[in-house]
């Protein structure tokens, strides 16, 4: 299993370098990556914790349809996908999405479509608590 | 006939429910309706059927397990 649903804070790099390890030496020319993280402000507010609620059967299905249409489009030879629910905090990681392939333009261009298919279409939402209450997330930004 | 219907999210909260049951139903958008008592849908209304996107033009069977939410936010 390659798509992992957490409830609990983890730690993007080691997970790379664990999932990494178990991979044969000399197969892969190219690895890329994306960490997402909370930040402590959104929209020019202060935000202390995020709660990301999910549809459970849902999220899981989704994204193991997401890796298994990347692995068909792109020439990949491995991929990882992470992502956190619950009570998140700042600075902690709330998605991780790793690829591997023999040559960098198939794991970047994979590891890029991942991003932006999860964001927009994986069944989780965001409640955000600032100083004054909180608030669901009603929009992805752009990315940019 | 039965068909399970859940919300989640801000539409969760604004309906006041997280999940009922509906009967006889041939389409999302009956199922909504039965569903919420025809309240109006958000225009950036989600659907999806026994777990895949789907629109409130889609059939629905016995048995099918309905979701309604807002626009997603993850990642």
């Amino acid at each position: 299993m390659t798509t992992h649903i957490l409830d609990e804070d983890f730690q993007p790099y080691q997970w790379l370098s664990e999932f990494s390890q178990q991979m044969p030496a000399g197969r892969d020319g190219a690895a890329a990556s994306f960490i997402g993280t909370m930040r402590d402000y959104n929209d020019e507010a202060t935000v202390r914790t995020m709660t990301l609620e999910h549809y459970p059967a849902m999220t899981q299905r989704y994204l193991e349809q997401l890796e298994k249409q990347a692995k068909t489009d792109w020439p990949l030879n491995d991929c990882l996908i992470v992502h956190r629910v619950g009570e998140v905090f700042p600075g902690e990681a709330i998605v991780l999405i790793g690829c591997w392939s023999a040559h960098r333009r198939a794991a970047l261009d994979a590891c890029n479509w991942l991003i932006e298919e999860l964001k927009y279409k994986a069944p989780f939402w965001k409640k955000e608590q600032n100083q004054s209450g909180e608030r669901w997330v009603e929009s992805n930004t752009d990315g940019l | 006939m039965s068909i399970q219907v859940k919300f989640f999210a801000s539409l969760r909260e604004s309906l006041g429910q997280s999940e009922t049951t509906v009967e006889r139903a041939s389409t999302v958008s009956e199922v909504w309706d039965l569903a919420t008592q025809s309240a109006t849908p958000p225009n950036n209304l989600l659907v999806a059927v026994n777990l895949d996107y789907a629109n409130m033009q889609s059939q629905v069977n016995d048995g099918d397990e309905v979701a309604f939410f807002p626009p997603v936010t993850g990642g």
